[in-house]
């Protein structure tokens, strides 16, 4: 662990069940999922290991009821982990006081969660200004910053308005503004923009990118949706019955899934956007002529690859020269065959 | 494919039934044989009935344990503290409600006032209906010059509703939050609710001073249960994900409960404020038993003297207050909070709280001037007590009219009431236990029996066996005809949508009458009898059979009712084959609801002279007998439980038998 991480996650159990402590003690190493279920348990969270540094926006895949939500929910100590340990910032959740876990919550963390979780009797602006409100600000202070978040997500005009006379991109939307409002260090979010429209939600990805880079936040995205996932991720993490299957760069996760599952789960993406030249680029040999950037992708680079007739192309990281690029390898992943 | 309910009927476990059923014939054979051996004279009586001498003193026993708690432990003295603040509250709401001469000595507020704000209230809950309900009632109550009483009343409950509000809502949380509160406080409530209310009011006398405090500590009691149950209902329901968010939000465990759970809460907390108040409503007009002037004492008084007019227009005020406080509370229910535009000026945010204000303000002030607005005085009253009076024993006079009651009666009492009482009380006691253990036994399974062998073996010991059997008898007669009028009117009824929801809205109408509204047909047509006990019981206990059945017909999958339709099955054998037994399970609930009822019911009507438990409970209000009182009342509770414990243990697992949602 560096001075830098974040958030570090040291082989998390989360088992549910009727006395889950004592279950996972006396289990066998190494036990399956599925015997796990057999034995009248669930494996929310399985043996996760796993760091974000700071700054970074690690993206949660996997199928529905892998896990993703749970593994949040412990970032979070939203739900107490069965074993293993997880700190933020250096401290221990698990042995955090109810004040001191309530402080780092209203200090640093901030969630949208995925059906919302809005407070049924209160406006979107109460809504919103409901964490301000916990922690203790004046009422004109968190008016005034509520007004603002909500302008920000684009609801401005139904302040006024009650969660339920909303539509469901709407109600999400004032969930985003909800943890917008706080600016925290740490950000969850689980699957937050799978109600909204592609505008909008293009939006709100360009909204989070720039808070990202702009105030270095670290994000703990959870998403369905690969395109989404690519255009965010810094890592990505792959997830199959609890478990960490594999978290790694877009790049490394097609070029070189892990497992079988991973490699299926990534088959029908389009790797020639996804990969990028830096990953393509060995240090051995850096050929000739002139180098392409290493964010470029293959696809970015198709006109070049399929026209220029060097074997190996260099890649430069600005200006300088890293490493080449095997040209056949890209032409194979540009048509499909890598 | 109209089998389709036979296949399901035996589809439980055949060898565990075949037992079953064996214990039951068995039982019931020495249940049989012990009474023939009465018959011919061959039982000891010793095993007819336990013998005095073997009655263990309870009553004594209890007595000795109240009095070491009421003076050894010093409660009295609390208690006493605790009635100075009750006694204080309750003067408050005297003098401004009809004008006690106590602090604050600014009451009583106009007529025009209290029904003025009643309509403002009215339209903001829902709308000019529900106003001229609401200035409809108290309109009513002034004109027919029950004004003072129904304000009595009303103070008792001002103080009791709100109450029983705060401290069932407290217990709630405590029980939701501590799982040991809720297991301490859950059959603690289920024994609660079926305690007669009788038993509820002595000790409030007791501890509590006669009169309106000791009125306003029984019903506050009586009210809380529910309130404890819907809130720890509302608080389970809350969704996860908005506590989780409050959570993040860094909420301390107060904040949580305080901004996300009890507001997330609402619904349910508002069903429990409705059910509060109909409670209080139904108790506090039964405190005219322990001398608490009011509705309740007037309508005793009436009924007593047989002033039919009079009873008849008190019934209708308290049932025009019960129908407005229902419809208007659970009207806030399911009122939502709507948007204001933005910049919306504060008056118009508040139109309704400034209307209400104007509006009594302006009645209080007019009432200055105009005397009939503040009061109206007894000569300008339109009573018209004795007119109905006449008319109704008029009528009732008539050859006809006559012939037909007394018909009734004489066919009710001869042939079938008096017949089956003296049969049941010439049945041994262990013979007695044993049907109802057999009985138990095969609907409910061992743990009802068992429950039943104890209560009843219980009820043996206590002393009061033959009471019991005769409260029993009333309950189970009076149950018996209300089925076999309710259930055919909810088959009927069920037939039709429109006609399902009428009869379903009468019933939930009837439903929020306090129960003391029943005798009064009761007594009109049968005058001061046993009969009338049994036809009250009847009135009370069909409302929830003809509910639950047209419930329970109604929800019958419509796959099933067009699958028998497909075999060709005739309306008839699709009733019998198909809806009946798939409906037989919600049916159950509303016959374990009619016996509760009618245990409440047959209590009350004791106050028209029967020779049951509730005569003597009655009688020990009198005095100060605070074991009788309780010996008395666990009677009644246990006969109660014992049904209920079997009954529901049967709809339940029918239900799940029959794959039918709870
Ligand atoms: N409170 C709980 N009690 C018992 N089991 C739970 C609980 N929460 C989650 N689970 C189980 O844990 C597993 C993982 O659930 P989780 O909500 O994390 O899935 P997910 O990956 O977020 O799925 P989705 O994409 O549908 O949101 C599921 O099998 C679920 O049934
Ligand atoms: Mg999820």
């Amino acid at each position: 662990m560096t001075a830098d991480t974040v958030i570090s996650c040291k082989n998390a159990w989360k088992i549910f069940g009727s006395n889950p402590e004592a279950y996972l003690k006396s289990m066998p190493a190494g036990r399956s999922f599925d015997e796990i279920r057999a034995d009248g348990y669930i494996a929310g969270v399985k043996d996760v290991t796993i760091d974000v540094t700071r700054g970074e926006m690690l993206v949660i895949m996997g199928l529905s009821g892998s896990g993703k939500s749970t593994l949040v929910r412990c970032f979070s100590r939203l739900h107490d982990i069965t074993g293993g340990s997880i700190s933020v910032e250096g401290q221990d959740l698990m042995s955090l006081s109810e004040k001191e876990l309530i402080e780092l919550r209203r200090s640093k963390m901030g969630m949208v969660f995925q059906s919302f979780g809005l407070l049924p009797h209160r406006t979107v602006l109460d809504n919103v200004a409901f964490p301000l409100e916990m922690r203790g600000q004046d009422k004109h202070t968190r008016r005034e910053r509520a007004l603002e978040v909500v302008k920000l997500v684009g609801l401005e005009g139904r302040e006024e308005y009650f969660p339920r006379e909303l539509s469901g991109g709407q109600q999400q939307r004032v969930g985003i503004a909800r943890s917008l409002a706080i600016e925290p260090d740490i950000w969850f979010l689980d699957e937050p923009f799978s109600a909204l429209d592609p505008l909008i939600r293009r939006e709100m990805q360009d909204e989070f990118l720039r808070l990202q880079g702009m105030l270095g936040k670290t994000i703990v995205f959870i998403t369905h949706d690969f395109d989404e996932a690519l255009r965010l991720a810094d890592r990505i993490a792959i997830m199959k019955d609890g478990a960490v299957e594999q978290c790694d760069t877009p790049d490394q996760i097609v070029l070189h899934p892990a497992t079988e599952y991973v490699r299926k789960f990534t088959e029908d993406i389009d790797k020639a956007r996804v990969v990028r030249a830096g990953a393509l680029a060995r240090a051995d040999n850096a050929g000739e002529g002139e180098p392409v950037d290493t964010a470029a992708s293959v696809h970015d680079l198709a006109r070049l690859l399929v026209q220029d007739s060097r074997a190996i192309i260099p890649v430069a990281s600005s200006g300088k020269v890293v490493g080449g690029m095997d040209r056949t390898a890209a032409l194979d992943i540009l048509l499909g065959a890598g | 494919m109209a089998d389709i309910a036979d296949n399901l009927k035996t589809d439980t476990s055949g060898i565990a039934l075949w037992t079953r059923g064996r214990w039951v014939t068995v039982i019931l054979a020495v249940a049989v044989a012990l009474t023939l051996l009465r018959y011919g004279g061959l039982l000891p009586d010793a095993l007819h009935r336990i013998p005095e001498t073997m009655i263990p003193p309870f009553a004594t026993w209890l007595d000795a344990f109240f009095n070491f708690v009421k003076d050894d432990l010093g409660l009295l003295t609390l208690t006493r503290t605790l009635t100075e603040g009750l006694e204080w509250l309750l003067d408050v709401t005297a003098n401004l409600m009809f004008g006690k001469r106590r602090w604050p000595h600014i009451g009583p507020i106009p007529w025009t006032a209290v029904a003025g704000v009643a309509a403002v209230i009215g339209y903001y809950l829902g709308g000019w209906r529900m106003a001229a309900l609401g200035a409809g009632t108290f309109i009513w109550t002034a004109l027919i010059g029950q004004w003072t009483i129904a304000m009595e009343t009303m103070s008792v409950l001002m103080v009791a509703a709100p109450l029983a509000f705060f401290i069932g809502l407290g217990l709630g949380i405590l029980a939701w939050k501590y799982r040991a509160v809720n297991q301490a406080i859950k059959p603690i409530l289920s024994v609660l609710q079926t305690l007669p209310f009788f038993t509820y009011l002595l000790p409030a006398v007791i501890f509590f001073k006669v009169g309106p405090t000791a009125g306003a500590v029984a019903t506050t009691i009586y009210a809380i249960p529910p309130m404890i149950l819907m809130t720890t209902l509302g608080l389970q329901k809350v969704s996860p994900e908005v506590v989780e968010a409050g959570n993040m939000s860094g909420c301390t465990k107060w904040q949580l409960l305080r901004h996300v759970y009890l507001p997330s809460a609402r619904t349910e907390i508002l069903v429990g404020v409705n059910q509060v108040i109909m409670l209080c409503l139904a108790m506090v007009v039964l405190t005219a038993f322990i001398g608490m002037p009011g509705l309740g004492a007037k309508l005793l008084a009436m009924m007593g003297s047989f002033k039919l007019g009079r009873s008849f227009e008190i019934g209708v005020t308290i049932v025009l207050l019960a129908v407005m406080l229902d419809r208007m509370s659970k009207a806030w229910v399911v009122k939502q909070p709507e948007h204001f535009e933005r910049d919306t000026p504060w008056w118009r945010k508040h139109v309704f709280l400034l209307t209400g204000i104007a509006v009594f303000i302006f009645f209080c002030i007019a009432a200055q001037f105009v005397p009939i607005f503040a009061e109206i005085g007894r000569k300008q009253n339109f009573s018209q007590g004795k007119e109905i009076d006449t008319l109704i024993k008029g009528f009732l006079a008539l050859d006809p009219v006559q012939n037909t009651t007394q018909t009734i009666r004489y066919v009710l009492n001869v042939w079938i009431l008096n017949p089956f009482r003296d049969f049941l009380l010439s049945i041994p006691t262990p013979a007695f236990i044993l049907l109802v253990v057999a009985f138990a036994l095969s609907l409910g399974g061992k743990r009802p029996a068992i429950y039943a062998a104890i209560f009843f073996g219980l009820v043996a010991l206590s002393g009061w066996w033959d009471r019991s059997v005769i409260t029993l008898y009333s309950v189970i007669s009076a149950v018996t005809l209300a089925i076999l009028i309710g259930v055919p009117l909810g088959i009927v009824a069920a037939r039709s949508e429109k006609w399902s929801q009428r009869v379903l809205l009468a019933c939930d109408t009837a439903q929020t009458f306090p129960s003391f509204i029943y005798l009064i047909p009761a007594i009109m047509l049968f005058g001061i009898t046993a009969t009338s006990v049994v036809m009250s019981i009847l009135i009370f206990a069909m409302v929830p059979l003809t509910r639950y059945t047209i419930e329970g017909l109604r929800t019958v999958p419509p796959e099933m009712t067009e699958a028998a339709d497909m075999a060709g099955a005739t309306r008839m054998q699709k009733l019998l084959k198909v809806q009946l037994p798939l409906a037989l399970p919600t049916m159950a609930v509303g016959f374990n609801q009619a016996i509760m009822f009618a245990f409440f019911m047959v209590i009350i009507a004791a106050f028209i002279g029967t020779q049951d438990l509730g005569q003597e409970l009655q009688r020990t209000l009198a005095g100060t007998d605070l074991g009788k009182n309780f010996v008395l009342g666990i009677c009644v509770s246990l006969m109660a439980l014992t049904f209920d414990l079997t009954i529901m243990k049967w709809a339940t697992d029918r239900k799940k038998a029959l794959g039918l949602p709870d």
